[in-house]
C-alpha cells in the first residue's frame, strides 16, 4: 500500500477504509461473545461494559471460559491478561512512530490499541517512512474508528439474541483467520518466516507453561530468531 | 450461576489491567529514543506474537473436539497464500471464509 502525502482528513479515512475488511472477521467475533457471555450468566449490562471497557475480544473470552470452570478470580485475571501481555510489544513497536504525539493523545491511543489497529498502521508506517506524526495519528485514529462500533454493535446483538449459534456456522474461526490476515502482509523477508516459524513451534512447545505465558515465551524467541536471521544474512552480504 | 461481584471485579481488573498494559511503552517512554538492537527486535512483534496465537487454534480446535480439522487447516494455508501474495488482509480474509464454507459445504 502506498501513502501519497496529501491531505490529513485522508489519512484518517485510509486507516478507516484498510480495517473495513474486518469487519467480517470483528461482527461474527462480537456476536458469539455476546452469546457467550449471557450464557455465561452475564447480564446485558455486564457484557457491554465489559466489552467496552477490555476491548480485547480474545482475552474476555479467556475470562469467561475460566469464570465458567468456577477458576479462582485471581487465576481467572492472571490467565486473560497474559493473553494481552502482546499487547505491550506493540506497544513498544509503536513508540519509534507515535511516541512524540503529546502524552493525553498517546494516553488516548493506549485505548485504541488493538490487534487490527497495530497490524495495519505498523504496515503503513513501514511503508511509507515519510509519513508525518500528524497522519500517522490520523491513520491509526481512522482504524480505531472503523472497528469500535461494529465491535460493539455486534456484541449488543450477540446479546440480545442470547441463543447458541449453529457450530455449522464456524464461527470459532473467525479469530484464527483474522490474526493469519493480519500477519500474512508482515512477511516480508526471510527473517519475518523463521520468526513466524519458531512463533508457531514455540507455542506448541510451551502450551502448558502456566498462566497462559508460552506465547509470550514463543514471542520474544521467535524475535531473537527474526533479528539473528536478519544480522546473519548482513553478514554474510559484508563478506561477499 | 458466578455472583455479580465476581463478574464485577473481573470486567474491572481486567479492563484496567489491559489498559496499563497497552499504555505502557506508548504512555512512559514517549519520545524518548529507543537503543537500536531493541527498535530492531520490535521490528519482529507482529510475526512473533499472531501466527502463535493462531496455531492452537489450527492443531487444536475446540469446535471439533481437539482434533486436525480439513477444512480449517485449508481456509488457513488460504487465507496465509492470499494474504502474502496480494498483501493485503481483504483478499486473506475473503480467501480464509470461502475456502472454510466451501470445504466444510462439500465434506458434509
Amino acid at each position: 500500500m502506498k501513502f501519497s502525502p496529501t491531505s490529513k482528513k485522508s489519512a484518517f479515512w485510509l486507516g478507516y477504509r484498510d480495517n473495513i475488511p474486518f469487519w467480517l472477521i470483528v461482527a461474527p467475533f462480537g456476536l458469539l461473545f455476546g452469546v457467550v457471555a449471557t450464557e455465561a450468566g452475564f447480564s446485558i449490562f455486564q457484557t457491554m461494559i465489559m466489552t467496552a471497557f477490555v476491548v480485547a475480544g480474545s482475552s474476555q473470552f479467556t475470562a469467561l471460559t475460566l469464570l465458567q470452570d468456577d477458576a479462582p478470580t485471581f487465576i481467572i485475571l492472571a490467565t486473560s491478561l497474559a493473553v494481552n501481555l502482546r499487547m505491550a510489544m506493540y506497544s513498544a513497536a509503536l513508540v519509534p512512530h507515535l511516541g512524540r504525539a503529546p502524552l493525553g493523545i498517546r494516553a488516548l491511543f493506549a485505548y485504541f490499541l488493538v490487534d487490527q489497529s497495530y497490524a495495519t498502521s505498523i504496515n503503513i508506517y513501514t511503508n511509507n517512512p515519510k509519513m508525518t506524526l500528524s497522519q500517522k495519528c490520523r491513520y491509526f485514529m481512522g482504524s480505531f474508528a472503523c472497528l469500535l462500533p461494529v465491535w460493539l454493535i455486534s456484541t449488543l446483538v450477540g446479546a440480545l439474541l442470547g441463543t447458541k449459534i449453529p457450530p455449522e456456522y464456524a464461527l470459532d474461526f473467525a479469530m484464527p483467520i483474522c490474526f493469519i490476515a493480519l500477519s500474512a502482509p508482515m512477511m516480508r523477508s526471510l527473517p519475518h518466516f523463521i520468526a513466524a516459524l519458531v512463533s508457531m513451534i514455540g507455542t506448541l512447545v510451551f502450551i502448558s507453561a502456566p498462566y497462559s505465558s508460552g506465547l509470550i515465551i514463543a514471542a520474544f524467541l521467535a524475535m531473537i530468531a527474526g533479528v539473528q536471521t536478519e544480522n546473519w544474512q548482513k553478514r554474510r552480504l559484508k563478506n561477499d | 450461576m458466578t455472583e455479580p461481584i465476581k463478574i464485577w471485579i473481573i470486567i474491572f481488573f481486567l479492563g484496567i489491567g489491559t489498559y496499563l498494559i497497552r499504555f505502557s511503552f506508548l504512555g512512559l517512554v514517549g519520545d524518548r529514543q529507543l537503543p537500536k538492537w531493541f527498535i530492531q527486535h520490535l521490528n519482529f512483534v507482529g510475526v512473533a506474537v499472531m501466527p502463535g496465537l493462531i496455531i492452537p487454534f489450527l492443531v487444536w480446535p475446540d469446535a471439533t473436539g481437539g482434533t486436525l480439522d480439513a477444512p480449517r487447516l485449508l481456509a488457513a494455508i488460504a487465507a496465509f497464500c492470499f494474504g502474502i501474495w496480494k498483501r493485503s488482509a481483504l483478499w486473506s480474509v475473503i480467501a480464509g471464509i470461502s475456502v472454510l464454507y466451501l470445504t466444510m459445504f462439500i465434506l458434509n
